[in-house]
């Protein structure tokens, strides 16, 4: 038995932050507004700090589970409570969700300041952090749902921070909606959990699941998994819902940072880890989960080649390198899931950072095509962005390095169709990634005129979101960069340093499958860390760098050394390319199939049919005046309500003609 | 002397508010044409405190009265108080609403009160023509309330519609009711009960079924007859919708729950599974692109109707909790929706269309602010009520293994995040419109959208106490003491 | 119990469908092979015997309906009277003051109307009853 470790206060701390940021920030001087943000997220860091000190302490009675604040809900025999829990796996995430963040508050002081609804971004900032860490701690799904829910809808309030433009407010509605299709799978998940399990919680739920058996075929354990697997799809943008991340770049950046690249994202991945329980008794749903995170990872890698927008081919390195941690978790090893989710959150956020501080040293510029040379302008940029950049495509121990092989060979044990494709997609992120450091940072700046005539890109192909600008309008594009204050520096350099040493800090892929193994071998008969056959784990690592390597020297090659290539192989390449460079039409096959025939439905069938032509009519024409009411109006008006009664009649109908015939057929 | 039948205590909740009802008919006519008829508003307002006292009195006392007219136990209990607190709030919600519209005031809230007399007796009374008689009374008060602003022409025709709808409708309820007798011989609920529980079950018991269904389908807006309602929405008063779409559609559930359930009457599972699957999918799709918000709002009340319904198909006790529990947190997030859209609408009603709304988030941070938790709650977010009832109807409904209404009614509040949404962005991610308002909100409606907001948090937050007394008075409900037939003397 | 249930309900539907064979035939038929002639007279308004004058759809004042109405509503009320009357000797007392409290409630109503002027029939109610 262990004190108390009053893990409510964690989630509370900056919830507290926001409140008064929300309730009084209007009238605070922005100093005032980022202390109070600062504390929020900065306390929170140091609770996490002061429990990671207490460690070594508390390790023997994980999981820990606090259920201070009480009962939530208690219907006959269901009961759910705000409980919260900590073990290694939210301890994990709490050192990253709380580090990471509190580094993105720093660098949102000195990226947001000038900004107009300065108090309102960190009453966002902070908000999303308390539903991040309800998320991370909560001890049954049906809390974790309320982290769930609020990260979605902190999520579209900071998408749709610049209001102003249309884009971004529709952006975040596009969010919350297809995150919303997503809950739909959770949700349906949950009610079969409590049906046949009566509980939520996650240790009761264990002990009710772990006695039965691996499911042979598709039985219900592999409905939920899938199920559960639809909602993290949504949350982590995995095919089929992923559409929703490139048009969420619409928000400022630290928000790309924080919660599209390195926690809101990732909770799809910590969901299914959670669920651990069911997805080993469950092969079935466990290959869904492969399947889909190898497709997303590999279609996202080839979308991410040909995209101008700096932001956006990060926004498709995210969703790909999403797709490498579920294809890790879809090969039951989900410590290596995990430990790329860590290092991800930290190249990732890293990368967006840097990025953040090009746009900003732009003026807002965002459009690689306009950029190049800019090594010499912004060296600490440049720097942090290179150890981001090699991380990511896995130069060997760097952090991106341990956690990929980690993967790539944990899945060539298991599906060598998945691990060919995965170490296809190694090879693509090495490639397109270089292709952004070439072209931000090598070579000469092209004018904002040459821009548009560059070999890269067809011109036509400019989608509508093409050019999301990050509503920086400082008004000094094209004129000499300049390099970005400390406030933004300093995360950089702290998430560069994490970036370089974070795989090898935890002691690579075993040493954090051993730290976690207490998790992940619940109900498992033998440690699930030590799986045999397959190819050697250093032949695998062998062939991620060849990956790495070839990569890197294709990019050199096409867009260092011979630039006019890229452009000829677009043309030759035709309908692929474009079928490419309009990431393979998904946005508009969704609005053909799915979003215009329900609008049509709802127009037409609803709102003309009904409302528009006859009870307008009639609204419109009685106000006109009762006395001059024409034949014609009357006629309408009269017909109007005897369609109604014609409806309720036929309605009738129908209910009794059914009831007569269950009547009869008894 | 005093038949010991007759006793008052088991219909004081409605004795109360008839007087006071009365009381007001009383005052109206002798007050100046020009008076202000505040004071009304505030004795109106009284009313229903006195009324609210008397039911927690009357809870002290269950039992049957008036020759098994009607029952008085924990489910009656809690839909009186459900209505009399919709009526408070709309009371305290139309105090400024009224003086602005120069309708009928002193009638408008004599009728409010005479209409929840009807809506109370609803939800304690056990025989079916004395249903009829309660949902003709707060029927017949609905109608004039809905035309109650009589120089205007979308609320004259908005009411006659609802009359002429509603006595149709009505009279498919009547009609019933009267096939009910027949088939078994009684009027009396829990008889029917006893009948119905020997086996046996006549044929035309499934006619009487479905024809009381038409006519409380109807009341609660339920497709296939739900074509009136953004009609009729959009006419009436806005105070008056949120009475209407709350007060009288619980109280007919009341009676569904008591006709459906408690009767155990059979082979409605499929109508009802139709009926809401079609209302939540209906009613969503109507509401998608809808400018005007109180028709966007007639739409959702159609498709939370839906939702309600699905919670039927659970086991008895499950289904009738839930409906409880849903009632109350829909009652709480309406009420206080439409409270916002009277205050905000301003004379004749002018701003009730979505750019009206524009920048509300700056202008009245209150109002906003209220209105989004309803919102947020109408779409079913974490941490209001309105999460924690879906959650509970579907999970009972998923439970009695109705999977595809289960998976049609998730789906369904998913697509409806689409259009409260944009009300919330509307308010927040607009810039205001030249000459915006900046009233601040009166007392009474602080008092008033508070409360609501409150008691919409609260059931998300903290729901065990509510649903331990639902739960209990499902159960109550469902082992109704069927006591010994009784006629007449 | 029969067989079927709905069997017993035989004899309406019989009922129903020779009542169709009667009445619809003789509709057909007439609009069929039924001459038409307009004439004045023919369209004139029915007086019996007297020479119509004017139209039949004369209009009324709005105080008629709205008198009219009032008079059913109390009619009604007053019908009560005559149940209660042939049982008051058995409910006694009770009864008595069961009515009286009736009574006072359509009272109320009889107040309401008459302060608010709706059966006040005189030229100077005009402008009031625009107000009820």
């Amino acid at each position: 038995m262990t004190a108390n470790l009053h893990l409510w206060l964690i989630p509370l701390l900056p919830l507290l932050g926001a409140a008064i940021n929300g309730a009084f920030g209007k009238r605070f001087s922005r100093q005032l507004v980022s202390a109070v943000g600062l504390a929020g997220s900065g306390a929170a860091f140091l609770y996490a700090l002061w429990i990671a000190s207490q460690y070594s302490a508390l390790a023997t009675a994980m999981p820990i589970v606090d259920k201070t604040l009480g009962t939530w809900i208690k219907a006959g025999t269901f009961q759910a409570d705000f409980a919260f829990q900590l073990d290694q796996l939210s301890f994990v995430m709490l050192l990253i969700v709380t580090g990471v963040g509190f580094l993105i508050h720093v660098y949102s002081v000195g990226y947001m300041w000038e900004e107009s609804g300065y108090y309102r971004f960190f009453c966002y900032l902070n908000l999303f952090l308390f539903f991040m860490l309800t998320l991370i701690l909560a001890a049954n799904y049906l809390l974790m749902f309320i982290g769930w829910e609020g990260v979605g809808l902190a999520s579209y309030l900071l998408i749709g921070f610049y209001f102003t433009k249309d884009s971004a407010a529709n952006a975040g509605k596009k969010a919350f909606i297809v995150n919303r299709i997503g809950d739909f799978g959770f949700l349906i998940a949950l009610f079969l959990l409590i049906q046949h399990f009566g509980t939520l919680d996650f240790t009761l739920l264990a002990d009710k699941i772990v006695p039965l058996g691996s499911e042979a075929g598709w039985g219900l354990l592999s409905s939920i998994g899938v199920l559960l697997m639809v909602g993290a799809a949504g949350k982590s943008a995995q095919i089929p819902l992923y559409v929703w991340l490139p048009d969420a770049m619409e928000g400022p950046t630290p928000v790309s940072a924080l919660i599209h690249a390195a926690t809101m994202v990732t909770a799809g991945v910590y969901m299914v880890s959670r669920s651990h329980v069911i997805f080993d008794r469950a092969p079935q749903a466990l290959l869904v989960v492969a399947v889909i995170g190898c497709a997303t990872a590999f279609f996202a890698a080839t979308i991410g080649i040909c995209q101008t927008d700096i932001k956006k081919v990060l926004a498709y390195s995210t969703v790909s390198q999403l797709g490498y941690m579920f294809l890790g978790c879809g090969a039951a090893a989900y410590s290596a899931g995990v430990f790329h989710l860590m290092t991800h959150a930290f190249f990732k956020g890293l990368l967006f950072l840097a990025a953040g501080s090009v746009i900003h040293s732009l003026g807002g510029e965002q459009d690689m095509r306009r950029m190049g040379g800019l090594r010499k302008e912004i060296p600490w940029t440049f720097w942090t962005m290179t150890a981001g950049t090699f991380a990511i495509a896995g130069f060997p121990f760097f952090a991106g390095y341990y956690s990929k092989d980690m993967i790539l060979w944990k899945v060539s044990q298991h599906n060598p169709i998945l691990f060919g494709f995965g170490l296809l997609t190694a090879f693509i992120t090495s490639f397109y990634m270089f292709r952004l450091w070439f072209m931000t940072f090598f070579g000469e700046r092209a004018t904002a005129e040459a821009g548009h005539g560059h070999h890269d890109q067809a011109p036509a192909a400019h989608g509508h979101d093409d050019h999301g600008h990050d509503g920086h309008g400082h008004g000094h594009a094209g004129g000499h960069a300049h390099e970005s204050g400390w406030l933004m520096l300093f995360p950089l350099v702290v998430l560069a340093i994490l970036s370089v040493i974070g795989g090898w800090m935890v002691g690579g892929g075993e040493g954090f499958a051993k730290f976690l193994s207490p998790v992940f071998s619940v109900g498992l008969a033998a440690d699930p860390t030590e799986v045999a056959g397959g190819m050697s784990e250093g032949f695998v690592s062998a062939l991620a760098t060849v990956a790495f390597l070839l990569g890197l020297g294709l990019a050199w090659f096409l867009y260092v050394r011979r630039k006019n290539i890229p452009a000829q192989i677009a043309q030759n390449l035709g309908g692929i390319y474009s079928a490419v460079l309009n990431k393979y039409w998904v946005d508009e096959i969704y609005a053909t199939v799915i979003v215009n025939p329900m609008m049509a439905i709802s127009r037409t069938v609803l709102w003309q049919g009904i409302d528009r032509k006859v009870i307008d009519a009639t609204l419109d024409d009685a106000a006109a005046g009762a006395n001059q009411l024409s034949g014609e109006v009357r006629k309408m008006q009269s017909g109007n309500i005897r369609s109604y009664a014609a409806w309720v009649a036929a309605g009738a109908v129908l209910v009794v003609g059914y009831m007569m015939w269950m009547g009869a057929a008894r | 002397m005093t038949p010991n039948e007759i006793s008052y205590s088991h219909i004081l909740p409605e004795v109360v508010l008839s007087v006071f009802g009365m009381l007001i008919m009383l005052a109206e006519p002798m007050l100046g044409e020009r008076a202000s008829r505040k004071p009304l508003g505030y004795l109106a307002f009284f009313g229903t405190l006195a009324a609210g006292a008397a039911t927690l009195y009357q809870a002290q006392y269950p039992g049957f009265a008036f020759w098994h007219m009607v029952h008085v136990d924990a489910f009656s209990t809690f839909f009186h108080l459900l209505v009399i607190g919709v009526a408070a709030v709309v009371i305290l919600s139309s105090l400024d609403y009224v003086e602005e519209e120069t309708v009928h005031a002193g009638e408008y809230y004599g009728l409010v009160l005479l209409g929840a007399v009807g809506m109370c007796l609803m939800s304690s009374a056990v025989e079916l023509v004395l249903i009829f008689v309660a949902l003709e009374i707060s029927s017949i008060a609905t109608y004039v309330l809905t035309g109650i602003r009589r120089k205007n022409a979308a609320g004259a025709e908005s009411a006659l519609k609802y009359f002429l709808l509603g006595s149709f409708a009505t009279a498919f309820f009547l009609f019933g009711v009267a096939m009910m007798y027949g088939a078994t011989g009684s009027t009396d609920i829990p008889n029917i009960a006893l009948t119905l529980a020997k086996g046996s079950i006549p044929g035309l018991v499934y006619v009487g079924m479905a024809l009381m269904f038409v006519g409380l389908g109807f009341k609660i807006a339920s497709a296939p007859f739900h074509v009136w309602t953004p009609d009729v929405y959009e006419g009436a008063p806005a105070p008056i919708v949120g009475f209407m779409s709350t007060a009288p559609k619980a109280a007919v559930f009341a009676v569904m729950l008591r006709i459906i359930l408690q009767t155990g009457a059979p082979g409605w599972l499929y109508l009802i599974w139709g009926s809401a699957a079609l209302s939540m999918t209906l009613g969503n799709l109507g509401a998608l692109l809808q400018t005007n918000v109180k028709r966007m709002l007639a739409y959702s009340s159609i498709a939370q109707a839906g939702y309600i319904l699905v919670a039927f198909t659970a086991a008895p006790q499950e289904a009738t909790s839930a409906v409880m529990f849903y009632m109350l947190c829909y009652a709480a997030m309406n009420v206080g929706a439409f409270a916002v859209i009277t205050f905000y609408s301003g004379k004749d009603e002018r701003r009730v269309h979505l750019e009206d709304f524009a920048g509300l988030g700056a202008t009245n941070p209150l109002l906003a602010l209220t209105l989004t938790i309803f919102l947020l709650s109408l779409i079913g977010i974490p941490l209001t009520g309105g999460f924690l009832a879906k959650f509970y109807v579907f999970q009972v409904a998923l439970k009695a293994n109705m999977v595809w209404l289960t998976i049609i009614g998730v789906l369904n509040s998913a697509v409806a995040a689409y259009y409260y949404l944009r009300l919330v962005v509307a308010m927040y991610m607009k810039p205001a419109p030249e000459g915006a308002v900046r009233v601040a909100a009166p007392l009474p409606m602080k008092i008033a959208l508070l409360a609501a907001a409150a008691l919409t948090l609260y059931l998300g937050i903290v729901p065990t106490g509510v649903l331990s007394y639902t739960t209990e008075a499902a159960a109550q409900l469902l082992t109704a003491p069927a006591v010994k037939v009784v006629t007449g003397q | 119990m029969p067989e079927n249930y709905y069997i017993r309900y035989l004899p309406l539907v019989l009922h129903l469908v020779a009542a169709l064979l009667i009445a619809l035939p003789v509709l057909v038929l007439t609009t069929l092979i039924g001459r038409r002639k307009k004439f004045a007279q023919k369209m004139q308004a029915y007086e019996c015997g007297i020479t119509p004058t004017g139209d039949t759809r004369g209009r009324f004042s709005v105080k008629f309906y709205l008198v009219g109405m009032l008079f059913i509503l109390f009619d009604v009320e007053a019908v009560f009277l005559y149940p209660w009357a042939i049982i008051l000797k058995e409910l006694k007392m009770f009864g008595f003051w069961e009515m009286l409290v009736y009574i006072g409630v359509v009272l109320v109503g009889f107040f309401y109307i008459v302060k608010k002027g709706a059966i006040d029939w005189g030229e100077t109610a005009r402008v009031s009853v625009e107000n009820v």
